[in-house]
């Protein structure tokens, strides 16, 4: 390298010269430069491979037309403008996906919380509840949703009969576009056993003298939950939110077998079958990217889902942390 | 300090994605394999080749392996390694990855993806093997079954079997309501379904006919198939916004939603049937006393004897197109050579017995009770049809029978259009003449974006 360098120079193979302290401080560095890169290499090489690797992919063949088969041809913003303007399924798989994102979220959270707080206030069969409230969560998604599509059956199902004994309304569910999504929310309320763990172990982590202390200065329960259990908790909240954005932006499985299953589609005899039943209403966009990419083998608009999918969830997280300053304890 | 640091990070940056875009560029100059014609499969050299198909019930399985022994018995150095239960989607991801695991010859239930496998070139031109063997496809083949199986002049498979959909009735709900014979025009459908009818509060103790395109076989394509619509123009695009044909269809099909209760009743009701492919359709179970269905509904029926008599008749047609009734939908089994493969002498040789070799053919429609797909087989003597199972052979042979076009991203137009039909008929989408507008407009888009 020095040879090189010298010869560059055409100064020729200069004499050996004691090291100065400059160079010995840089030699220094540099050692330290490549053991710091040493210990985050495995950090680097997981994120450049699955990672950033893909991101570069994605946004490659998003300018591409690219179908399988050859090479990919560069199409400039075709794809981008499909999608955007060519696609009306793309507007409302975007409307429901922000609907579950918003109202899904949400609520699983609060109930999440809900189901924690009661377990923690039980005094007897606390084993027995947690069990009860977990054990849903372990349930496969595609069993779950079939046995919910069962239960909810607007013709058939006991919960509609119970609600026409009871001389309730009985709503359409996964068959009617307005309580297709309500009705996958409930389902994801059922299986909430994650959160109400996690919330449970952050529950019972709040100092007790602090809510001996509120107790002292006349805090009554919605005081204390206020001003003691929330800014103790809020980093556990600000998680399950940032993490239940991303897992529902990711919303595949239970949509598209709730769609499959009431719309009566057994998709075995060579029938078109498009996802989204009732309506489109069930129609979120990881199930378009699917669509696009492996049934249609459009990857180029399929990647430009993926990448509105992705500045979605960034932007959404970016926000949330940066108003709540991270998974930090709040001073409140 | 800082200046070095941050030229460093953006050196690193560039290095990274120099990398990743290299990469990107090795891996995405990944073409399909040469095809390879000669495999020395013809001078009595062994060859193995691989078959993908989609049948997976027993009976079925068992037909196509008994085939696929017969033929290798014939072609003692020629061996077969049958794959079963495999559906498109996997056959498409399979033929684009290639490698020594993709399959040689393929089925596919599905005519749907024939423009698409043929545009992709991911199955191969089958003229030169016909050409080579002296085929004539018009003679061979009936020109339904000849249409979908190939696209803009390139025929990359070939029917295998098809399916022909017909009208079941319920010959006891019929001599109940003083019906004496099947309807033939849609004006004595929408009568007879309406008599057929026996109402029960919200819902119904019988229904004549489930109208809803979620209700299983009513879909848009096949109903449309009693009008014989044209699909797209000479010019290629989408044509359903134009011919009349499509609309009245649509326009028909709303006028039964409406005459026998409404979409919200009948959508109540279509969740009360049971699997379609199982004793619980609603045929069996009497649920419905008229239904669309293809032929292998009278395979079922025998089998799951339901407590009542039944029998078939071609679907009827439009009043203004009465002289046509005996025509129907026509889909089927189609089977091809993947492009990739290194074995397409062998490949051909199986594809050519499957589907001209007329005690293969008749033999296979015999045992899992399909359609035979070649003129001779249809009219062998030993082709095993009862007077229901032969409505089907007749569809089969109608010269005004018809199937829905291949296309250059395969179903997709098909998909538009049904979801138009859902938004109509649930009311959803009130102006037709808009609605269809503007899936014809989506049509094309897609099309143009496969192209």
């Amino acid at each position: 390298m020095s040879l090189a360098f010298g010869t560059r120079k055409g100064t020729g193979s200069p004499a050996p010269a004691a090291p100065s302290t400059q160079h010995l401080l840089r030699r220094k560095r540099r050692r330290e430069a490549a053991r710091t890169l040493a210990f985050l290499s495995p950090w680097l090489i997981g994120f450049s491979v699955f990672f950033l690797y893909p991101l570069i992919s994605t946004i490659y063949f998003s300018l591409t037309k690219y179908n399988g088969f050859g090479a990919p041809t560069f199409s400039g913003l075709k794809n981008w403008d499909y999608v955007f303007n060519d696609l009306p399924a793309f507007w409302q798989g975007l409307r429901n996906t922000l609907w579950l994102v918003v109202i899904m979220v949400s609520l699983r959270v609060v109930f999440g919380l809900g189901i924690g707080l009661l377990i923690t206030k039980v005094k007897t069969g606390v084993g027995f509840f947690r069990t009860v409230f977990y054990l849903p969560y372990l349930a496969p998604p595609v069993a779950a949703t079939v046995a919910f599509a069962f239960l909810l059956n607007p013709g058939t199902g006991p919960v509609n009969h119970l609600l026409g004994e009871l001389g309730l309304p009985q709503p359409g569910w996964f068959s009617d576009p307005t309580w297709s999504k309500p009705a996958l929310t409930l389902l994801a309320m059922w299986g909430i056993g994650d959160l109400m763990v996690i919330f449970m172990a952050s529950l019972l982590d709040v100092p007790k003298e602090q809510y001996e202390a509120a107790e002292l200065d006349g805090a009554g329960p919605f005081q204390r939950f206020r001003y003691v259990t929330l800014p103790n908790i809020s980093p556990i909240i600000m998680f399950s939110v940032v993490t239940g954005v991303i897992q529902t932006m990711q919303y595949y499985t239970q949509a598209i077998v709730a769609g499959k299953v009431a719309g009566g589609i057994a998709g075995n005899s060579g029938q078109q079958f498009e996802p989204g039943y009732p309506q489109g209403s069930t129609w979120t966009l990881p199930q378009m990217v699917y669509n696009l990419g492996f049934q249609r083998f459009n990857y180029g608009a399929a990647c430009v889902v993926a990448l509105v999918l992705f500045v979605i969830s960034m932007a959404v997280t970016s926000i949330l942390l940066r108003r709540k300053s991270g998974f930090m304890a709040s001073d409140d | 300090m800082h200046s070095t640091t941050s030229r460093r990070g953006r050196r690193t940056i560039a290095a990274i994605t120099g990398s990743a875009v290299l990469a990107l560029l090795a891996t995405a100059c990944t073409g399909s394999n040469d095809a390879g014609g000669n495999d020395d499969s013809a001078s009595g050299k062994d060859v193995t080749i691989t078959f993908w198909h989609g049948w997976s019930q027993d009976n079925e399985v068992k037909a196509i392996n008994d085939n696929i022994a017969a033929f290798e018995k014939a072609h003692p150095n020629i061996h077969v390694k049958a794959v079963a239960n495999i559906a498109d989607d996997k056959v498409n991801q399979a033929l684009r990855a290639g490698g020594d695991d993709a399959p040689d010859v393929v089925s596919s239930f599905t005519t749907n993806n024939v423009g698409m496998f043929c545009s992709t070139k991911s199955f191969a031109d089958l003229k030169p093997f016909l050409d080579k063997s002296g085929i004539d496809t018009a003679r061979t083949f009936p020109s339904a079954m000849l249409s979908y199986t190939q696209f803009q002049g390139n025929q990359c498979s070939l029917p295998l079997l098809g399916d022909a959909y017909g009208l079941y009735y319920n010959k006891k709900a019929f001599a109940d309501a003083g019906i004496t014979a099947p309807p033939k025009t849609f004006s004595e459908f929408a009568a007879d379904a309406v008599k057929l009818t026996v109402n029960d509060g919200d819902s119904y103790k019988q229904l004549g006919f489930m109208p809803l395109y979620h209700g299983y076989e009513s879909t848009t394509e096949h109903f449309l198939g009693q009008y014989g619509p044209t699909y797209f123009n000479a010019d290629g695009k989408s044509a359903i916004a134009t011919d009349p044909k499509v609309a009245q269809m649509l326009t028909w099909q709303k006028s039964m939603v409406d005459k026998l209760g409404g979409y919200a009743k009948l959508d109540k009701y279509r969740s009360t049937f049971g699997e379609e492919f199982s004793a619980k359709n609603p045929f069996h179970t009497g649920q419905v006393a008229m239904a669309i269905d293809g032929e292998w509904r009278t395979t079922s029926l025998a089998e799951n004897k339901p407590d009542f008599d039944w029998a078939t008749a071609p679907f009827p047609v439009p009043d203004d197109q009465a002289d046509s009734w005996g025509r129907g939908y026509q889909t089927g089994t189609i089977i091809g050579i993947a492009s990739g493969s290194k074995k397409q002498a062998a490949a051909w040789e199986l594809v050519k017995y499957l589907t001209t070799d007329t005690d293969a053919v008749v033999n296979f429609a015999n045992a899992i009770h399909n359609v035979p797909s070649t003129f001779d087989a249809l009219n062998s003597p030993k082709l095993v049809s009862d007077p229901n199972f032969k409505t089907f052979l007749d569809i089969a042979k109608h010269p005004q029978s018809g199937t829905t076009p291949a296309s250059v991203n395969g179903g997709g137009y098909i998909v538009s259009l049904q979801n138009l039909g859902y938004d109509y008929e649930s009311g959803k989408q009130g102006d037709l003449a808009a609605g269809l507008a503007a899936t014809a407009k989506e049509i094309d888009a897609a099309i143009a974006q496969a192209k």
